[in-house]
């Protein structure tokens, strides 16, 4: 039973082919030399759509939404399997550079505000559909396979403890082990 | 593993509609018993090489399950509403069926299942019934089920199952963090909690690998094939046969009749698209709860106008859903749920009805932690916490190793109006009416899912949980259903069911529908061992019928 997943599923629903064309651009991206590139995001846009990212998933206390590269992810899923949600992102972002006016009148852009006036910026923002499906995408790119382009090596898993092995032992966690030491 | 093709020219034995959990036991028994057999999957055929641990591909996008990009679904609640489109409904879309990427819980139905109308009384407005068969029936072929296909688990250790002729094959999986807390807990609280039998394999079982506890079980396909899905257990054995062609790619569309009211073939589309019409003696219609009666009434013809095998006017009624409420705790350790299979220990001490209640329903209460790592960050979390920030953040850290959930599986009545039928409008990517679902769940269902969350709450509190907060649970909480049941009940009356106590349907004698369209009543959800039983008791039918040569 995962039919929760079922929220997320709503975001997308790309058929084969475009997750195919999503790996592959993403194993190319990793596998190149020279750093990645974004193919939808101009990277002014990339830039302030990181800076809510960041907030989302700081870089508080461990690397964060942008040490795990969360923005290529969201490239990646708006050039592949959310192709349809560009719109959403053109629109919810411009929504909020207006609220960064009336909030911050004199500032430039969201990247340059200061770490305070981005939280306050992302709490008046943090009820609308837009700032859902973003929350989704950073959290699918901090968590989510490193072959879409985030979770770099693996550093959302390490911040949450999962381990990617293919293969454990038991006992699994404290209870099993100490009902194990138990039995002894 | 290519071995015999049939021409469509070839009116084979059988033809399979459907190679997922009943097809898949269909094509093994009818093969090795000497029938010659195709089986139509409409998906494709994947191996152990091409599944992996991807949860964007698995959960986020429709990686083993039906596409509605492709094959769209729309529901309502009642006839008055129009119909949205909406994943309501889900279900395994490969060869191997739903087997392939289930969690893999594999409980018998009680006795008492079988006849709850004589142990409760009728209710009202709802086609509540006894089966025409009894758990005495069904136990030999579960049995065979567990056997052929490798199901884990410890005979005995459940005191409310019935008899049972043979233990398990393999022992129980080795418990969880979840198991040790939920045992304790429910014994404190005088309770019968049980390992959970399993179609993983504990050990190495008939040249397949055991459980290596890598995590990925529910909504992923095994990679190394422990997983005891139809793909890798008994399909093989099919095909090795020299007799069984299973072919993928085959969406069918129409069961044919000829003039003496007999199925003669199916008419599919491959996977160019291109139109074929496989012959056949017999028909195993095992396409799910939901496609199934789909396609008996897309077959729809001068000689059967209500669809094939519906002079009752009861296919695609009675859907049953996939009914259960979810409670999580949080404890002080971690318990690292992420690693080996889903769920290790459950209690059925709620499973019976009971009239003190004043409502039909009860339910199992399983022990599990299914959630990977995007998904357990976005839904999993309680909804009382930061959903971002240097908190959510380090909550995370805390919440993703430390939580268990607590999964109940709960009633749901047959109910006349709850129905499959065609979408008068909305199409799928071939041009065929999509499924409409009618669906609002009876007050009762709704009255136990109520009643089993302090149930829940009250286990998760004695397991000694920091913190416990419930997901939501109404209809479309509980959507897409998984558990597909109800729409070609079986009976003895051919005036009120679709299929006799053999899965053959009244109308039409060389025609036989087995999958969970079957059930007449959903016991307690988990309902895959219990096809299958009916799959192996009904090849064992079909294969006799054949032989005396009742079927062309």
């Amino acid at each position: 039973m995962n039919r929760r997943h079922w929220l997320s599923t709503c975001v997308a629903t790309a058929a084969w082919a475009e997750i195919a064309a999503a790996l592959q651009h993403a194993h190319a991206a990793v596998e190149s030399v020279t750093p990645p590139h974004f193919d939808v995001l101009d990277p002014e846009a990339a830039a302030e759509i990181e800076a809510i990212a960041a907030q989302i998933i700081p870089s508080t206390d461990g690397p964060g939404a942008r040490e795990a590269g969360v923005i290529f992810f969201i490239d990646r899923a708006l050039s592949t399997f959310d192709a349809d949600e560009r719109e959403a992102y053109r629109t919810g972002m411009a929504k909020i550079q207006e609220r960064r006016k009336e909030l911050f009148p004199n500032s430039t852009s969201i990247a340059s505000l200061a770490n305070e006036q981005q939280i306050a910026l992302v709490q008046a923002i943090e009820d609308s559909g837009f700032f859902d499906l973003l929350r989704t995408h950073t959290v699918m790119g901090f968590l989510g396979d490193p072959s879409y382009g985030g979770n770099r090596s693996g550093i959302g898993w390490k911040q949450i403890g999962f381990e990617d092995r293919m293969a454990f032992q038991p006992p699994f966690g404290f209870y099993d082990a100490e009902l194990d030491a138990s039995n002894k | 593993m290519s071995g015999v093709k049939f021409l469509n020219s070839e009116s084979v034995d059988f033809l399979v509609i459907g190679a997922g959990a009943a097809g898949g036991v269909l094509a093994k028994e009818l093969s090795v018993a000497g029938f010659s057999v195709v089986v139509l999957e409409q998906g494709p055929y994947h191996r152990e090489h091409d599944f992996t641990h991807d949860e964007i591909r698995y959960t986020f996008q429709p990686g083993l399950t039906n596409n509605p990009g492709l094959q769209p679904i729309t529901y309502r609640k009642s006839e008055t509403e129009r119909a949205r489109t909406i994943k309501a409904i889900e279900y395994g879309r490969q060869v191997g069926g739903g087997t392939v990427h289930f969690t893999a819980n594999y409980w018998r139905f009680h006795e008492s299942d079988f006849q709850e109308r004589s142990l409760y009384g009728a209710i009202p407005a709802t086609g509540f019934d006894d089966w025409p068969i009894s758990y005495a029936d069904l136990e030999p072929y579960y049995t065979k089920a567990e056997y052929d296909l490798g199901i884990s688990g410890l005979a005995g250790a459940n005191p409310f199952e019935g008899p049972r002729s043979k233990p398990y094959p393999l022992p129980p999986m080795p418990v969880k963090s979840s198991g040790v807390l939920f045992e304790r807990a429910t014994k404190k609280l005088g309770l019968h909690p049980f390992p959970a039998p399993v179609a993983i394999l504990s050990r190495p079982y008939r040249g397949r690998a055991g459980c290596v506890h890598c995590g990925f079980c529910e909504s992923f396909g095994c990679e190394i094939g422990a997983k005891s899905s139809t793909l890798v257990s008994v399909i093989p054995i099919a095909e090795k046969t020299g007799r069984c062609e299973i072919r993928p790619n085959s969406y069918v569309r129409k069961i044919e009749t000829d003039q003496r009211g007999l199925v003669s073939g199916a008419v599919y589309f491959d996977g160019a698209r291109r139109e074929n019409f496989q012959r056949a003696k017999a028909v195993m219609l095992c396409a799910n709860g939901v496609e199934s009666a789909r396609l008996l009434l897309l077959s729809a013809s001068n000689r059967f106008p209500l669809g094939l095998a519906n002079s009752s006017g009861v296919v695609g009624k009675y859907l049953m859903w996939d009914s259960g409420s979810e409670v999580s705790g949080v404890f002080e350790h971690p318990l690292n749920e992420y690693k080996s299979i889903q769920v290790t220990r459950l209690i059925h001490d709620y499973y019976r009805s009971d009239p003190k209640r004043g409502f039909y329903g009860g339910g199992a209460i399983d022990a599990r932690f299914d959630y990977y790592p995007a998904g357990f960050a976005l839904h999993g979390m309680p909804k009382d916490l930061p959903k971002w920030g240097s908190e959510y953040k380090a909550a995370l850290k805390t919440y993703y190793t430390r939580t268990m959930v607590l999964l109940s599986h709960t009633t749901s009545l047959p109910v006349e109006r709850n129905t499959i039928t065609l979408d008068p409008e909305v199409k799928d990517a071939w041009g065929l009416p999509a499924v409409r679902v009618t669906f609002d769940p009876h007050p009762d269902d709704t009255a136990t899912l109520r009643w089993m969350v302090p149930k829940q709450v009250e286990i998760l509190q004695a397991a000694g949980a920091k913190k416990v907060w419930v997901q939501p649970f109404d209809v479309p909480d509980l959507m897409p259903s998984r558990h597909l049941m109800g729409t070609c009940r079986m009976g003895n009356d051919p005036k009120s069911s679709v299929v006799n106590r053999h899965s053959r349907t009244h109308d039409i004698p060389n025609l036989f529908i087995v999958d969970g369209s079957n059930f007449v009543t959903s016991a307690r959800q988990q309902p895959t061992a219990t096809i299958q039983a009916l799959a192996y008791r009904a090849a064992d039918y079909a294969g006799r019928a054949a032989k005396r040569g009742e079927l062309s």
